[in-house]
């Protein structure tokens, strides 16, 4: 007797979960984010709130993985999808980065759901021409965020009495002032910041159309034109402080609130994180232009959400991907998260500072729309860390043309 | 519980060999003999049942699937499990970016083992000198330990800055504070080739308490009367200590070499932490992950990951060997 009680003690832990995981099936909704920071959780939180208006009846499971652009997230998802117990619906980055999904046949087509839902109106025209794929569309955006800033401390202008530089050669020029007070014109960050700052110096070197090229294969990265381009790099990468390179982008950012850096090149998260984290004000202690040679250009990420194959509660992640496309949902989720919507006819007014003039470049219909590379909207994940390793090497050595080589070659092996 | 009364076969074989050769022996014997042998072992067999069963899958099973995994060209997020030989071998063997990261863990281990050895050593010796507060500071030495690897990693991030001017910070700040501004570092952000080096001090920072407390168990255990008996001989501490207690330490010393090393070969979460996908102290562990996550090279990181268990083992099984050889010695 005594016996038997203490084995059913010793088998109840590997029972339980067995028993949990047969009897979740009840009416729920699962969504697999990497959202849990500052800003994101709380956006998160909001569409939560709208969705349970929405769906009272229906348990919301938020399966969030901690960690920034969300590697062990996509780690965890991976196991997941392979295993076939998705989510009802995961969160990525809008464009190729979902290509390995759509290919292996793990995340449905939702082009359907745009007809009814009459998405294809409202959604910014210039995006969705980014996200089709062979004419059809996978993942439903929920925010925008800009990749070519520059960001800048106007009193280190005006104090040297410089200007925003319009090229790259600009800003490498100015260096010779910077230099002579000890500020260095470019902070830089950790590896991904690097190839962040690649994509706009190739962004602004060879223009958006060449740009677009490089990605599908148009444009050879081995043309006298590129190698220039990646020269140019070279040297804007000589007047940054790349040998005191800061551990990650926000001390990256704190450099040119403190005076020790002039310029950096971030997306607009640095908007919430100096507005919101840091108190400062907008256009007083930090100020952003395009980065050189891309006005008129919005180099987008997006983040999306998804209907995978198979997904337990397939109404209620229609239910959810609709919220996430509302007005309501796409303001309640951008304005605790410092981003843009990626509908054209949500309320303007709530974006005020930074946001209002981002959102007025982005309704803007001469705007021209391009993906970017760091955050996985123009190359799949293989070709990606193929290029994220190349650049690594190409940035300790300067060896173009083994840059361009290898990024070629790595295209090669990794298209579908 | 009743203890069970001792079998006839039991018996015999406390015999020595010698003497049972002569006995005439019967089937029936031998029988009860294995049948008793069986009842002896079969509880013990089923009480080391969940555990060898859990090691055979998720150690061995999955060792051999890696293996599977790395013959195949599986390159994407649907597995792929077609045979192309050795193929990802000889592309490891012909990639630079390997043999860089080889590079690296080779650097960081020599560094990391003898530092960690010198320091632990050192440390051992000044306490079995015999110390006030010997506790206190036998608890500080290891607390290093008690941090995980990642924690560890993100402290020594700000010691190892290296930010000049008012960027200053960290131990380059120390050193300025105390006026020896020449000792400014780049650390791990150093141009050199041996940039990875400076890994090694927050790697032996966190385990050379751990050492400490390894060779002092080894000095403590040498026998008090081989000492005496070596003074009375006229021989001065310092000979007491090269002749007596170091051939004494030299299992120790193995053991911590074998424990230093393994350890410093799979080192991942202190490069990871430290500067994320910096080509500088890029390691086979990290390049391992990088390719899998999110690459979704599954076969290359399945051939770097049995390459690092070759490496391991080559270091381990003859440890291994060794140690069993000397423990059947009687």
């Amino acid at each position: 007797m005594k016996r038997r009680s203490f084995m059913a003690l010793a088998a109840a832990p590997v029972v339980a979960p067995l028993l949990t995981s047969c009897s979740g099936n009840a009416n729920q909704m699962e969504v697999f984010t990497w959202w849990t920071g500052p800003g994101e959780g709380e956006g998160l939180a909001e569409l939560e709130k709208l969705f349970a208006a929405a769906k009272p009846d229906v348990e919301f499971v938020n399966a969030a993985i901690a960690g920034g652009s969300g590697d062990q997230a996509k780690a965890a998802l991976a196991a997941r999808l392979q295993a076939s117990d998705p989510p009802d619906s995961f969160q990525g980055h809008a464009g190729e980065e979902l290509a390995d999904y759509i290919d292996s046949g793990v995340i449905e087509d939702l082009s359907g759901l745009y007809e009814s839902e009459g998405w294809n109106s409202v959604m910014h025209p210039g995006l969705l021409e980014n996200l089709t794929k062979d004419g059809k569309l996978y993942a439903v955006p929920v925010n925008i965020h800009r990749a070519n800033l520059l960001w800048y401390n106007p009193s280190i202008l005006e104090e040297n009495r410089l200007e925003v530089p319009q090229t790259w050669s600009q800003l490498i020029e100015q260096n010779e002032v910077l230099s002579e007070q000890g500020i260095a014109t470019l902070s830089i960050a950790s590896a991904w910041t690097q190839l962040h700052l690649l994509e706009t110096v190739l962004l602004g070197e060879l223009g958006a159309e060449a740009y677009n090229g490089l990605w599908d294969g148009t444009v050879g990265w081995q043309t006298g034109e590129v190698i220039a381009a990646l020269e140019t790099y070279t040297a804007v990468l000589e007047v940054s402080n790349l040998s005191e390179a800061a551990a990650d982008w926000q001390p990256q950012l704190d450099r040119l609130m403190d005076g020790t850096a002039a310029y950096a090149v971030m997306g607009d998260w640095a908007y919430s994180y100096l507005a919101t984290n840091q108190g400062k004000v907008y256009n007083v202690d930090y100020s952003v232009a395009e980065t050189p040679g891309s006005v008129g250009v919005f180099d987008y990420l997006s983040d999306a959400f998804t209907l995978p194959v198979g997904a337990k509660n397939r109404e209620n992640a229609e239910a959810w991907l609709t919220v996430c496309a509302s007005i309501e949902g796409q303001d309640a989720f951008n304005t605790k998260k410092g981003s843009l919507p990626a509908r054209t006819d949500t309320d303007q007014s709530l974006y005020t500072d930074y946001l209002a003039w981002n959102l007025g470049q982005w309704l803007d219909s001469s705007t021209v729309v391009v993906g970017s590379l760091a955050h996985g909207a123009v190359a799949r994940p293989g070709w990606a860390t193929e290029i994220q390793t190349a650049l690594g090497v190409f940035v300790q050595n300067g060896d173009a043309v083994a840059f361009a080589d290898a990024v070629a070659l790595a295209y090669q092996n990794t298209k579908s | 519980m009743v203890r069970q009364p001792r079998t006839t076969g039991d018996e015999k074989t406390a015999t020595t060999p010698g003497q049972r050769q002569h006995r005439p022996r019967t089937v029936n014997r031998r029988a009860g003999r294995r049948r008793a042998r069986w009842r002896k072992t079969w509880p013990a067999l089923l009480l080391v049942s969940p555990s060898l069963i859990l090691v055979g899958i998720f150690v061995y099973g999955f060792l051999g699937w890696n293996l599977r995994v790395s013959v195949t060209s599986w390159q994407g997020f649907a597995p792929v499990y077609d045979f192309v030989g050795i193929d990802n071998y000889i592309a490891l063997m012909n990639d630079p970016i390997w043999w860089r990261d080889v590079r690296h863990v080779l650097i960081f281990t020599l560094v990391f083992v003898i530092g960690a050895l010198a320091v632990g050593f050192l440390l051992a010796l000044l306490m079995e000198k015999g110390v006030r507060g010997e506790n206190f500071f036998r608890s500080v030495f290891l607390f290093p330990m008690a941090i995980s690897f990642i924690a560890t990693a993100i402290i020594w991030r700000s010691l190892l800055d290296n930010g000049t001017g008012e960027n200053t910070a960290g131990i380059n700040q120390l050193f300025a504070y105390i006026g020896l501004d020449a000792l400014h570092s780049d650390w791990h952000k150093s141009d050199s080739t041996w940039a990875i080096s400076a890994i090694a001090l927050p790697a032996g920072w966190a385990l050379s308490g751990y050492i400490m407390a390894l060779f002092l168990a080894g000095m403590r255990g040498v026998p008090d009367e081989l000492r005496e008996a070596a003074r009375v001989d006229g021989a001065g501490e310092g000979r007491v200590f090269w002749h007596v207690v170091r051939p004494m330490l030299w299992p120790t010393t193995m053991a911590a070499v074998v424990l230093l090393a393994h350890i410093s070969l799979k080192t991942f979460d202190l490069m990871f932490a430290i500067d994320q996908r910096s080509p500088r102290i890029e390691t086979p562990a990290l390049y391992m992950y990088h390719s899998v996550f999110p690459g979704s090279f599954y076969a290359r990181g399945a051939t770097i990951a049995t390459m690092l268990v070759i490496g391991i083992a080559v270091l381990i099984i003859p440890y291994i060997w060794y140690t069993m050889r000397s423990e059947r010695r009687p």
